[in-house]
This record gives C-alpha cells, structure tokens and sequence, in this order.
C-alpha cells in the first residue's frame, strides 16, 4: 500500500506538538540538557556559521517510511524567489562557505536552478540533497549535466546497497532507478575521485537501531556497490533517524518508541555532542523562519527567542555566539558516534 | 509467572559478572571487543557469523544481540535469513554425516 503523509491523512503526529508531547511521555533517566551538564557542555553554544542550509520546501515526489520532514506530493510549501533573495542577500553579508540546499525534493522547487547559479556566483560551495529518483521524472533528466555544470556536490539518499531495505524505507522500484541516476551521474564525472564532482552516499538505519560504525558501512557500500553495479563514489554519510515526523509514527506503531529513545538517550556521547551541527549551522525554512537545525524546524522550534527570526531580518554576525537549547530529540545526534546531515561526527 | 532461566533484560547486566575477579572479565571483554572489530573480515561479516553460530548453540541472549548487531552494521533481513540457514545447513549435515558412523557398525555385522 503506497504510503500517504501525516498531512494528509489528517495524523494527529501532523502537529509538531503532539510529537513533542509523545517524546515527552517516554520516561527517561534525565533531558538531553542534564546530559550536558554532566559533561560541562551546558549551555551549547554556536561556534559561528560555516553552513547555511536552506529546506526549500517539503514537496516530494516520494513518501518515504521514516521522513523526518513529511514530505510528499500533496504537500505545497515551496520557497519563494523573494524568500531566496533574503538568503542570498544574507550570504552575501558573511563568508559562510557552504549552502546546504535540502527538502522535500528540492528540485521540485520553481527556483531551485535559480538558486544554485546565485550562490556559485557568490563563490560559496553548494551541497544539494537528493532522492536520486526525480532524475528520472519528465522536466528533471538533465539535472546531472546541471549539476555538474555547477560543480554542485550531492548528497545522494541510499539507505543500503541491495534492494530489499532500500525499497522496504523508500518505496517499491525505489533502488533500481537510484541505481539507474547513480550511474548517469558516474559518466559525468561524479564519484571519479579527479573531477571535484563529489558524490556523496547517505543511509539511514532501516528500523529502530543506531547505524553502525561509518567507515565500515561505507566499505561495504563501496565493494558491493562496484562488484555489482560499477558505481563509484566519494563518500558514504551515515544519518541516525531523529524520532519525529513520520519516523516517529513508525516507531508509535510498532511500539518502539520507548525503546529507540531510551537507547539514544543511553548512548549519550559527549565527544559528538560537543561536535554537534547545530553549533555551526543556520538551518531556514522555506517560508524564511530560522532554525538551529532541520529537525527543530520540523518541530517549529525557532533560534533563541531573544534573536531576530527571519532571514529578511537579522544582523549578519547575530546568530554567530548564539546559545542552543536542546530537546529530547537532540539525543539522535549526540548517540554513538553521533550523527549530522554530515553524517558521523567522531567517527 | 516471572519464572525462566532466560530473561532478556539479564543481557543488559552481561557486564556484571566482572563484579568477582575483574582482572578476567577486562581481559574477555577487551578481546572480545578487538574480534569483531573490522580486519580481513568486515564488521557485517563478523556479526553475521557471531549470528550463525548463536543459533548453532541456540543462546537467545546472542541472537538478540547479534541480530540487532547485524541489522546495524548494515545486514538487511536476506543476509541474517542465509546466515541462520549455514548454520541450519552445518546443524543438519553435522548430524547426517555421522550417518556414516551408523553404517560402518551396521555394515560390520550386517549380512
């Protein structure tokens, strides 16, 4: 049965607060704050803004089992040209390297191509997420020569290098057309290792279980991915599953909720907590709001209330020192070998 | 009726049994820890066979660790099925080659 979003199935986990409120309920040993303070991180702070990261928008041409986003087709929070000029103009005010372009499906975003030449020609590296599978809808074909036009690095979403799980989180005939744009984007020059086109690989664990050590996974990509498919790649980013969004539904339904969070909770890192990406990014949504993160923004948590809201308003350097509450959820990122949309941070 | 030898939340306190001569359990852990590491076999492939060899000695404390171990190292479900159908297939063929042994002493007497 194809899956739909909470959106429009009417979900009560639609709201950011019944998800907060679920979260809530699980009893734990201590907050994520607590854990912080045992290690003298408390209160994190931002360590500057080296990458913005735009979410475009939550349109999708895919409804995958675990988004954080919710995502989907039915769904019609785009970014608007106007809101984009604002980031533009706020790049342009700083030296922040990178742009962090993500969704959704960011390509399904009217000014997504707009977007990208503006920002290469502010000089600024652009990394773009991508579910790979809209490179085989009509009107998207010819992105690869785009992107690579553009010197764009992707950052592709495979959760495994078979069929069976891929398919099982992303939808069926989800693999093989991965596969198939992997390839096209391989005769381009991506993944070659010598053309600066960079490749980069992203899975997520297919259930409720932390993700393994990240160079190990990427090896077994790697051999299997060219033994069996003659893809090459730069690089793979393991992502822990955040417990909100649609995620979070799984995770209600199969009762593991308790579970999957008390063991985050239980393998509280300080090393990847004091690496956190929320210390070094800017994360804005599509209609211009700001984030510490993409998963606060999903759970319409802004920055610090005290600070300006809006990308059209802040002070280029204002959001530099800012100081970070965390959640519950903020366990995902600091379990293990920690986790970021830059993949592990101590591995 | 709280009453097994098996109890799954025992696993969580495998540690504990250092609690008397500590010297040992650091020793056991700490190899322990160095073998499933990656080397010429991979991570996954260690975990897959730790795996097998669980349900070769039917120990549901490993199956549930080591299928989880398996799952996050990057298994998916068709990788775990094959290892448990090796050690099925090694449990089975274990038992039948011993057929040969029957047949040695039924030969021996046997018109």
């Amino acid at each position: 049965m194809r899956l739909e979003t909470l959106q429009s199935r009417g979900s009560e986990l639609a709201s950011a607060e019944a998800q907060l409120d679920m979260l809530g309920r699980v009893p734990l040993d201590g907050e994520h704050a607590d854990a912080l303070r045992r290690h003298g991180l408390f209160p994190l702070r931002s360590t500057g803004i080296r990458t913005l990261q735009l979410n475009v928008g939550r349109r999708c041409n895919l409804v995958c089992r675990h988004c954080h986003v919710d995502a989907g087709p039915d769904r019609p929070e785009v970014m608007s040209r106007a809101v984009m000029e604002h980031c533009l103009s706020y790049l342009e005010a700083t030296d922040i390297p990178v742009v962090d372009i993500t969704g959704g499906a960011p390509e399904l975003v009217p000014d997504y191509r707009w977007l990208i030449e503006r920002c290469r020609a502010l000089g600024r590296q652009v990394m773009s997420r991508t579910n790979l599978t809209i490179v085989e809808t009509p009107s998207h074909r010819d992105l690869p020569s785009f992107w690579a036009g553009h010197g764009v690095e992707l950052l592709c979403s495979l959760p495994h290098y078979r069929p069976l799980n891929t398919d099982r989180m992303r939808g069926e005939g989800v693999f093989d057309k991965s596969i198939n744009v992997l390839k096209r984007l391989n005769e381009v020059g991506y993944g070659d290792g010598r053309s600066g086109l960079r490749l980069v690989l992203v899975t997520n664990p297919v259930g409720a279980f932390l993700p393994g050590s990240q160079g190990s996974l990427e090896a077994d990509f790697r051999s299997h991915l060219m033994r069996e498919h003659g893809i090459r790649f730069d690089a793979l980013y393991c992502i822990t599953n955040m417990p909100i969004g649609r995620y979070l539904e799984w995770l209600d339904q199969t009762g593991n909720t308790a579970p999957y969070l008390q063991n985050l909770a239980a393998a509280f890192n300080p090393d990847a907590a004091a690496c956190s990406m929320c210390r070094s990014t800017l994360s804005v949504s599509y209609d211009g709001r700001l984030h510490d993160c993409e998963f606060k923004q999903m759970l319409d948590v802004p920055v610090d209330p005290a600070l300006p809201q809006h990308i059209a308003d802040i002070d280029p350097r204002a959001l530099d020192e800012r100081t970070i509450d965390t959640l519950r959820c903020c366990f995902g990122c600091t379990a293990g070998e920690g986790s970021s949309c830059g993949g592990s941070t101590t591995g | 009726m709280d009453e097994h030898y098996y109890h799954k939340r025992d696993l969580a306190h495998f540690g504990d049994i250092g609690k008397n001569r500590p010297e040992l359990a650091e020793k056991f852990f700490d190899w322990y820890g160095e073998v499933f590491k990656d080397g010429a076999l991979t991570a996954r492939e260690k975990a897959l066979m730790a795996l097998a060899v669980a349900h070769a000695l039917q120990c549901p404390y490993c199956i549930d660790a080591y299928t989880k171990s398996s799952l996050s190292k990057g298994a998916d479900a068709d990788q775990l099925t094959e290892a448990v159908h090796v050690a099925t297939a090694i449990r089975g063929a274990a038992c039948l080659v011993h057929g040969i042994q029957m047949r040695n002493v039924s030969d021996a007497i046997s018109m």
